[in-house]
């Protein structure tokens, strides 16, 4: 955490009120996110609960388990969640656009354009709060493996269609998430932290009522004050006023609330089995109805107030304007959606449980270029975050205060010109090191000539992007009086070295691929599975 | 200076009046030992663990109760998967000790299982120390020692502590096991859970050494621990050996570094009381009288955690914003001094953390009042 962002939380203290972390949002927001906000039950490794799930915040889709231990009540939860994600998720394969992909050439060798079709736009999951995200993943990886009675007439336990297809989709949005600046799956919190710096820890605005009691406090209220109570308030009963956000569930809520209407809802279910005719069955089935109903009830009661302030917190990032380079990234994001996709409708098998060599390369080389990329790019966004570069040595802003023109001695002179800048900020810099700035949205380099003793005033020249003439194109070159910010850090970062392909993976890495890896298994199943 | 004994009787006594009248002391298990050793500068830890005080029930008797609490749901779980995986005399427990800890020797073919209980933990604990000095002795055999009771002094008071079991090898060396109910997933676990995993199972081994080093020749703890929790989504019992080298020593550190219990105890008031019984405002005052070091981790650890936190914020103390910020700002501890040094009205303008502040107000100014101007150009 840079020292700006301390101080903004510091005065977030003195005024009680969250202060501004960026001024622009750096994340994609869609305009028809899908918000899952789901429940899991205490200790059964994310064995679901219940969840709210939809696009429409006033009417969100309730699904509960009312006896997390019952594999068919689970199931039945996993196949109606399918039902809900799985159409949204496919309503955007639908409209394309025209695109080009580089790829090599299987027959030369050679990097070749092609011409692909990209999807116009992308789904996008909302979760509240971090562990929502790993929630998600495991979803992911409890379903992929698993066989339909289609797949597998001999299975026991035969998963309902299209669960295994939703645990690959969950999984790839699991994935997805984990590369820095993405936008198909967000924790609520995570974003609204990038975006507000509150009088508490990081480690407390985990709590997303508590972090939007300080962003949004109610009329008249404190940041502090309303946050504490968000946290603590209990009603007579010893119930959290605001349960958490899950997906864990408050110990006395389970202890109190919930584990008395389980137990109702299985006496229910024993009483409607040993039913003996069909006037007692009836009977019994409305009871097991109330039974269900009271769980259900229960669920919704811990999962609206999270509902609401999943949306609340989406109203409050829609104010903030997009900044300019997060529709680029979001394109990355309609890239692995369309990619995805077309692994999927090309029946290939599930994600493996574990990355062969190649594939954990990849992903890391891709989400180091990512990371360095998003650094770059919110700071270029933001001068806020630019601020906080800046009081770090990684860039400076000035005012030219002189510009000479220079040309390079080869027989076709191009303009070197010299730029004087001075500034107040102390960019650590030494002779003919590398700065950009941004011109006409693309990175010109110059290089560092001369220091003045006090390391104020800077001779820059520049380097690229004036033409191809002699004479520098117009408005290339920066003007006397112009104020400028120059950065150290590359604006469009370039990764490591390439990776060689896939047939020339060294020793060191497993070797080259052997024949196609087999199938994965399905996961054994037994009689006490937790999902 | 009084002989050890009367010492130690004289520290006994004066715990037992700061716990109050009548007030049972609650022991130190694992976990509080483990938090303790988190946090070892905290002196109000420190006495109210030491003295045997039931932080719960004084956090609610203060108004600020502790959020701690488990499910019925995780505890139900979590005791039939122990039950499981030590089922047949352990024979399965033994299984993934032989393949996970111990390869080279003999596959174990019934174990015994000692007896091991026996009046209060005191009693518990020498039973448990005969049973290994036998299972120790005779050797080529595996033992179990289904929730042994083991015995370790913590800053000048003994704590009893219970491992889920302890293992003696065929070679007489000693293996701690721990078994805990969140999945192992292809092979590995929330890296947060193990953490917390191996310091308990650090604190066992650390309790056993002193068992160890007490027996004729001293047998030798192993430093890997046996880690059983259930695989994937199923409930079936895997295991994985846990290398606790680091959080032996990181704990037997903060175990010596522990501020002493007797100086504490000798540094407060006479009348100082923490029974629950009392008033809320007596109780505050007690508790205000020894200083406590709040730092949001305490949240998560520490059922006084809300007290401290509510007491750190009035003061304004910086480290209610978490310790990388306290450490952030040098000898500026108050949310009031730094904001006075960064707007320039105090502080030393050479020192380099006020001179740090202020440019940092400065360019965050600048760049708020840019919002309305597209970015930096």
């Amino acid at each position: 955490m840079s020292l700006i962002t301390t101080l903004a939380r510091l005065e977030a203290v003195s005024r009680d009120r969250a202060q501004p972390a960026a001024t622009v949002r750096h994340r994609h927001l869609s305009d028809r996110p899908l918000v899952f906000v789901p429940l899991t039950t205490a200790g059964e490794a994310g064995a679901p609960l219940g969840a709210l799930v939809g696009t429409d915040r006033d009417a969100p889709r309730l699904l509960v388990v009312p006896q997390p231990r019952d594999r068919d009540l689970r199931f039945a939860f996993l196949a109606e969640l399918a039902d809900v994600v799985l159409p949204y998720v496919d309503s955007y394969g639908e409209a394309v656009e025209a695109a080009e992909r580089t790829e090599t050439d299987p027959e030369t060798g050679k990097r070749v354009k092609v011409e692909v079709e990209l999807c116009a736009d992308a789904p996008q999951l909302i979760v509240p709060s971090r562990a929502g995200v790993e929630l998600v993943r495991l979803l992911g990886r409890s379903m992929r493996f698993r066989r339909t009675a289609e797949e597998d007439p001999q299975a026991p336990f035969p998963a309902p269609p299209r669960v295994p297809l939703l645990g690959r989709w969950l999984t790839h949005f699991g994935e997805r998430a984990r590369v820095p600046g993405s936008s198909l799956l967000l924790a609520m919190t995570d974003v609204l932290s990038r975006h507000w710096a509150t009088g508490q820890s990081s480690l407390e605005d985990q709590h997303l009522g508590a972090l939007l009691a300080w962003i949004d406090p109610p009329e008249g209220r404190g940041g502090a004050e309303a946050a504490r109570e968000r946290e603590l308030a209990r009603d007579a009963d010893g119930q959290l006023l605001y349960p958490p956000a899950g997906p864990a569930t408050d110990p006395a809520f389970d202890n109190k609330l919930l584990a008395p209407a389980i137990e109702a809802y299985d006496r229910a279910r024993s009483a409607l089995a040993a039913a003996e005719d069909g006037v007692e069955a009836d009977a019994r089935l409305g009871e097991l109805t109330a039974a269900e109903r009271r769980v259900r009830d229960l669920v919704e009661s811990r999962t609206l107030p999270t509902w609401r302030a999943v949306w609340q917190g989406l109203d409050l990032l829609r104010e903030l304007p997009e900044g300019a380079h997060v529709a680029e990234r979001w394109t990355r994001d309609r890239w692995s959606y369309t990619g995805h996709r077309e692994r999927v409708l090309a029946g290939e098998p599930p994600q493996p449980r574990r990355d062969d060599p190649v594939t954990a390369a990849t992903k890391l080389a891709t989400r180091e270029r990512e990371q360095a990329r998003l650094e770059a790019q919110e700071a270029l966004d933001d001068p806020l975050v630019m601020a906080a570069r800046r009081l770090s040595g990684e860039a400076f802003a000035g005012e030219v205060t002189d510009v000479v023109m220079t040309w390079t001695e080869s027989r076709r002179p191009s303009p070197r010109p010299l730029v004087t800048v001075r500034t107040d900020d102390r960019p650590h810099l030494a002779e003919g090191a590398r700065v950009y700035r941004s011109s006409n949205g693309k990175p010109q380099t110059a290089e560092l000539v001369a220091r003045e003793e006090d390391g104020g005033v800077l001779v820059l020249r520049v380097l690229d992007r004036m033409g191809r003439g002699r004479e520098p194109e117009p408005g290339s070159v920066p003007e006397k009086g112009e104020r400028l910010c120059f950065t150290l850090f590359e604006h469009e970062p370039r990764g490591g070295a390439k990776l060689p392909d896939p047939e020339e993976t060294p020793w060191t890495h497993g070797g080259p691929p052997g024949e196609e890896p087999a199938a994965e298994p399905a996961d054994p199943v037994t009689e006490e599975d937790i999902l | 200076m009084p002989p050890p004994r009367t010492r130690e009787k004289a520290l006994r006594h004066r715990l037992a009046e700061l716990r109050g009248p009548e007030v049972q002391a609650k022991a130190l298990d694992a976990r509080a030992l483990a938090a303790l050793a988190a946090n070892p500068g905290c002196r109000r830890r420190a006495i109210l663990d030491g003295a045997g005080v039931d932080k719960a029930r004084l956090a609610s008797a203060l108004g600020a109760p502790s959020v701690f609490g488990q499910s019925q749901f995780a505890f139900v779980r979590g005791n039939a998967f122990e039950a499981k995986v030590k089922a047949d005399g352990g024979t399965e427990l033994l299984r993934l000790a032989h393949e996970k800890l111990d390869r080279s020797a003999e596959p174990p073919a019934g174990a015994s299982v000692p007896d091991l209980t026996a009046q209060g933990p005191e009693g518990r604990a020498a039973r448990t120390a005969l049973a290994l000095r036998e299972a120790t002795g005779a050797s080529g055999t595996w033992t179990l020692l289904d929730h042994p009771m083991l015995a370790l002094d913590v800053a000048g008071s003994p704590a009893f502590l219970e491992p889920d079991a302890v293992i003696v090898h065929p070679d007489g060396s000693w293996s701690v096991v721990e078994i805990k109910s969140f999945p192992m997933l292809d092979g590995s676990a929330d890296p947060a859970k193990v953490g917390a995993a191996a310091r308990q199972a650090a604190v066992y081994v650390l309790a056993l050494e002193e068992v160890a080093a007490r027996l004729g020749p001293p047998a030798r703890v192993r430093h890997r621990i046996l880690l059983v929790c259930p695989k994937d989504f199923s409930n079936l019992p895997t295991a994985s050996a846990v290398d606790v080298r680091k959080q032996r020593a990181v704990t037997a550190r903060q175990l010596t570094r522990l501020t002493r219990i007797q100086e504490i105890a000798d540094a407060l008031p006479e009348d100082v009381c923490f029974s629950p019984e009392l008033p809320a405002e007596q109780l505050a005052a007690a508790v205000e009288s020894v200083p406590a070091t709040y730092a949001p981790e305490c949240l998560s650890s520490c059922e006084l955690a809300f007290h401290c936190r509510e007491r750190s914020r009035e003061a304004g103390a910086v480290t209610c914003l978490g310790r990388p910020v306290r450490a952030e700002l040098g000898g500026l501890s108050t949310v009031g001094e730094v904001l006075a040094a960064a707007r320039g009205e105090a502080g030393d303008p050479e020192d380099p953390v006020v001179a740090a502040l202020r440019r940092a107000a400065a360019l965050r100014a600048e760049a708020l009042a840019a919002r309305e101007v597209a970015g930096c150009r």
